[in-house]
């Protein structure tokens, strides 16, 4: 607010503050995003803005002299960035890490403010600063023009499905504020962002430092007739894209107070509600009809994208959280497929074959990437290829989910078309994902209902079918035992088959090396072959060394419970290397072999194995005998077998 | 868009709105993944603020969640009436926790000072209360635009199992999509008026006639004028100090605490659209009554890595 408004409120009656503040009430919000490289002035405009709006207050700035003595870097002025700048390991670095976020107002607008730094490492953070903005304010150092970090921001601020643009070409100042200059980087920019879908894109040359064309018009610039920025911000037109799609609903909670109501609370994600609309459950295909809405501001004939509801409907139907209500008219994809950009926040790449969580609306399932289509350089926008996506990296990619989910295209719908992935083992948030298209081909492949299932073909074979997963370092006996135990359960008459590296290596997987990928492609292979013979009724062993807890889990999670024995052959690796049946440690020691477990792989330990082996210094009989004891003890080995062969006596 | 339709104005959807549809979000996530949520209760118009939109975000049913609040001892006495009050008039569950060690060794705000006091009997009985219940999500009242380290906090902000904050390693959060992932031990605070200003809060109040503690409208109150603070005589513990004096003085508070911790301000404003006009032309941002962020304006980021809401 202005100082002139505010000295008048000072006098002003508690009945002109309250319509003032009833007046309030209807401000509209803008969210917006900051980017700029390292000392384009973005922590210094933030700061403009915050001062210029009044909302600094006196302590605040008392506060801020005493810190500037410390860190300042500007000198006798009060040095706006380090209103902004906040952890204290940020301020000795005098550089900003993370999003922050700020706040200001003006009688038109409030305005929510994504902070967010520009440094290469931080890619994820802009995106998350992105996600939630309506318009990016990027940020060019009139000097040096456009950067390489320019474009990457614009292109990540297009991505995110940002469609209103400001150039803010700073430190105009510096080059004598230069109609010319000003002239040709606008018009670089231009012709460079058109590629981009953005609906508004306006260039302001400002000096943030010293205020001109940021809130007040600049008396050193008589040639810019445009607008200066807060006037920009305050009357730029963002459509509600939202609005205008069909009505989406991820249902969040499920409001059952008594028998008599049956409310359904979420978040409307697109669209508009009325009652009377008919809706439709978009997994289960189910409809009916609204019967009344509960808004926050009471019982309501209609409600519209954004805001916080309850709804009712005439029939009872099967709903819970994570389905998705829809217009029943205008449908949104079902599928187990998709196409999606993904940005990768984690410090471990992403594997394809690996299973995160996905959380996709209110929704939760296990996700893979089945196939990085291609990586995008965010600098040249070029298409490259890859195994893997680092830190940072943006990759169009096929991913399949473990059941059906309903979404739509992000373009469509930032709300119902984005998803986040978590690691299964950490919780990190991982990666963040912008869905492109359903893929079809999933919804060709039905299932066949087999007559003879799986119960009727362990039954005719006498035996509980299960895998028994030997995991271990290499030389740690795993093969051994596994041979020990299958010979013993064939003795007694059982069937059983055994996948070891070997026969798989050469045979199966024999496409695949060593690197992280291909371990964990290599454990999905196998572990889908498992489930297969256990389908068949088999008792398979499996003898991997299958370092890694998340690749063991996803062979765990294909199976049905008690049908996965994860058995830890724990032996200490000196005793592995001493043992060294293969020669293989001290090749890797040599350098001769590249990640090789225990060497320069990681084994992550299994946390809950239903075995541990500790067989160092045991008979390998005795131990295979520990096996064969869990099996009985567990009812795996259900009726006396028939021992075949031995009839004829 | 059918903007035909009965009731749904053509406008967009108002600042006060949208940051009300996003804290009722941020509160049914909350309830709808955690095992085992609380919301912490301050009694000050935020905690007031939050748990008017929890009423609503579960209507026509209750939260699903009780309120805890960390009793110092040392609250104003009008606090704890408003509190109880507040809980009977809305029919929810009130846990009030006090640290029993703090008790036993008689720690209190004059005698061990406002650091020693803090940490014990707010940081260490939140933890203490915590592990108590084994709650594993807790809201809080926070907002982004009351401190520097807030602003970088997020919604969903993790904690680890000695509830710690790390401000180097928070999750990336994006779009309205919350991670709720803990390992047992771990939780998360979480902050549904993180995007609300002090002004939107008055304004909220105001528009939906809140009830608040008398606290903070003005009326004639004992004060002691101490280093430049008013401190209200709340009750027989204050030690008047040789030279002061008690004076009744028309005052209100602009944030609620510890009675010896909370500077009372000089003031008139004693209806709510009067404080709203006293605090648009206020010039001392509202933390300043507060004892405990005087000492360093780092202070706030220690106590949130050690466990401080």
């Amino acid at each position: 607010m202005s100082s002139l408004e505010t000295n008048a409120l000072a006098s002003a009656t508690e009945e002109a503050v309250t319509d003032y503040i009833l007046a309030q009430e209807e401000k509209d919000q803008l969210r917006f995003l900051t980017c700029g490289s390292v000392d384009d002035g973005k922590s210094t405009l933030i700061g403009r803005l915050l001062y210029d709006t009044k909302l600094i207050f006196e302590d605040q700035l008392a506060a801020l002299e005493k810190d500037s003595r410390r860190h300042g870097t500007v000198g006798e002025d009060i040095d706006l960035a380090l209103l902004v700048d906040g952890l204290e390991a940020e301020r000795e670095q005098g550089i900003t890490i993370d999003v922050a976020y700020r706040f200001f107002a003006t009688d038109k607008r409030k305005f929510i403010v994504a902070d967010t730094p520009g440094h290469e490492q931080y890619t994820r953070n802009m995106a998350t600063g992105a996600s939630t903005a309506d318009l990016a304010v990027l940020l060019v150092d009139a000097r040096h023009g456009l950067m390489v970090q320019t474009r990457r921001h614009a292109f990540i601020a297009s991505l995110l499905g940002i469609r209103h643009v400001v150039l803010a070409v700073n430190k105009i100042d510096l080059v004598d504020f230069s109609e010319e200059r000003f002239n040709e980087i606008r018009e670089t920019f231009e012709q460079f962002a058109s590629g981009f879908d953005f609906e508004t894109l306006v260039a302001i040359p400002m000096s943030a430092r010293y205020g001109d064309n940021v809130t007040g018009r600049s008396e050193n610039m008589g040639w810019y007739q445009g607008q200066t920025l807060l006037e920009h911000l305050e009357t730029v037109q963002i459509g509600e894209h939202e609005l205008n799609q069909p009505f989406r609903f991820p249902v969040q909670w499920v409001n059952r107070p008594n028998l008599d109501f049956r409310g359904y609370s979420g978040t409307i994600a697109g669209g508009v509600v009325k009652k009377g609309d008919e809706l439709v459950v978009a997994g289960s295909g189910k409809t009916s009809k609204v019967a009344s809405i509960l808004t926050p501001v009471g019982e309501a004939d209609a409600a519209r994208a954004g805001e916080a509801v309850t709804i009712t409907l005439e029939d009872e139907i099967d709903i819970s959280r994570g389905d998705l209500l829809a217009d029943a008219t205008a449908r949104p994809d079902v599928a187990d497929q998709m196409a999606a950009h993904l940005i990768w926040m984690a410090e471990d790449a992403l594997l394809p074959g690996r299973s995160y969580l996905m959380k996709i609306g209110t929704r939760s399932v296990t996700a893979t990437v089945t196939e990085i289509k291609h990586k995008i350089n965010v600098n040249t926008f070029e298409h490259v290829a890859g195994k893997q996506l680092e830190l940072n990296e943006i990759a169009f990619c096929n991913l399949a989910m473990s059941a059906p989910v309903a979404f739509d295209p992000y373009e469509a719908n930032r709300s119902t078309g984005s998803f986040i992935l978590i690691d299964r083992v950490t919780n990190a948030t991982v990666g963040a994902g912008m869905v492109w298209f359903a893929l079809r081909r999933a919804t060709n492949i039905h299932w066949q209902a087999l007559d003879v299932d799986k119960a009727a073909r362990a039954e005719s074979l006498g035996q509980r079918p299960a895998v028994l997963w030997f995991t271990g370092l290499s030389g740690s006996g795993k093969s051994t035992i596994a041979s020990i135990v299958e010979k013993k359960l064939h003795l007694e008459g059982r069937h059983t088959y055994t996948l070891d590296g070997d026969n798989v290596r050469h045979g199966l997987n024999k496409d695949l090396g060593f690197t992280d990928a291909d371990r964990v492609e290599n454990i999905r292979r196998v572990g889908e072959v498992s489930r297969l013979f256990v389908d068949s009724g088999l008792i398979t062993l499996v003898s991997f060394i299958s370092p890694f807890r998340a690749e063991r889990q996803m062979a765990r999670d294909l199976l049905q419970d008690g049908e996965f024995i994860e058995i830890f052959v724990d032996t200490p690796i000196e005793e592995c290397k001493k043992r060294d049946p293969k020669g293989l440690y001290a090749k890797a020691e040599a350098g001769q072999i590249k990640n090789f477990t225990g060497i320069d792989s990681p084994y992550e330990v299994p946390e809950n194995p239903e075995l541990v082996l500790k067989n160092f210094g045991r008979d390998p009989e005795d131990v295979a005998e520990d096996v064969i004891r869990y099996l009985r003890d567990n009812n795996y080995l259900l009726s006396p077998s028939i021992v075949s062969g031995g009839g004829g006596i | 868009m059918d903007m035909s339709v009965p009731g749904l104005s053509a406008e967009r959807l108002s600042n006060l709105r949208r940051l009300e549809a996003e804290s009722i979000h941020i509160i049914r996530e909350v309830a709808a993944e955690f095992r085992n949520p609380v919301m912490l209760y301050s009694i000050g118009k935020d905690s007031s603020v939050m748990l008017h939109l929890a009423m609503k975000a579960f209507a026509p049913s209750k939260p699903p969640f009780p309120l805890l609040h960390v009793d110092t001892t040392w609250k104003f006495r009008e606090m704890i009436e408003f509190r109880d009050a507040t809980a009977k008039r809305l029919g929810l569950d009130l846990l009030v926790y006090t640290n029993p060690d703090g008790i036993e060794q008689g720690i209190g705000p004059f005698s061990h000072g406002s650091s020693v006091h803090t940490h014990i009997m707010k940081t260490e009985a939140l933890k203490q209360a915590l592990n108590k219940y084994g709650f594993d999500a807790a809201f809080g009242g926070a907002r982004r635009d009351e401190e520097k380290s807030r602003a970088k906090e997020r919604v969903f902000s993790f904690r680890n199992s000695s509830h710690g904050w790390d401000p180097k390693n928070q999750r990336p959060e994006l779009w309205n999509l919350y991670n709720a992932r803990v390992a047992k031990g771990e939780s998360i605070r979480a902050f549904p008026l993180s995007n609300w200003t002090e002004l939107d809060i008055w304004q909220y109040i105001l528009t939906e006639n809140i009830p608040m503690v008398p606290l903070y409208f003005a009326a004639k109150r004992p004060v002691v004028d101490r280093d430049g603070m008013l401190i209200m005589v709340d009750d027989e513990r204050m030690p008047i100090q040789p030279g002061e004096q008690i004076e009744e003085k028309m005052v209100r508070f602009r944030t609620l605490g510890c009675y010896p911790l909370t500077g009372a301000i000089e003031s008139d404003a004693d209806t709510l659209p009067a404080i709203v006009r006293e605090m648009l032309i206020a010039r001392t941002s509202e933390r300043s009554g507060r004892l405990i962020d005087h000492d360093d304006s780092a202070s706030m980021e220690k106590k949130k890595r050690e466990g401080y809401f």
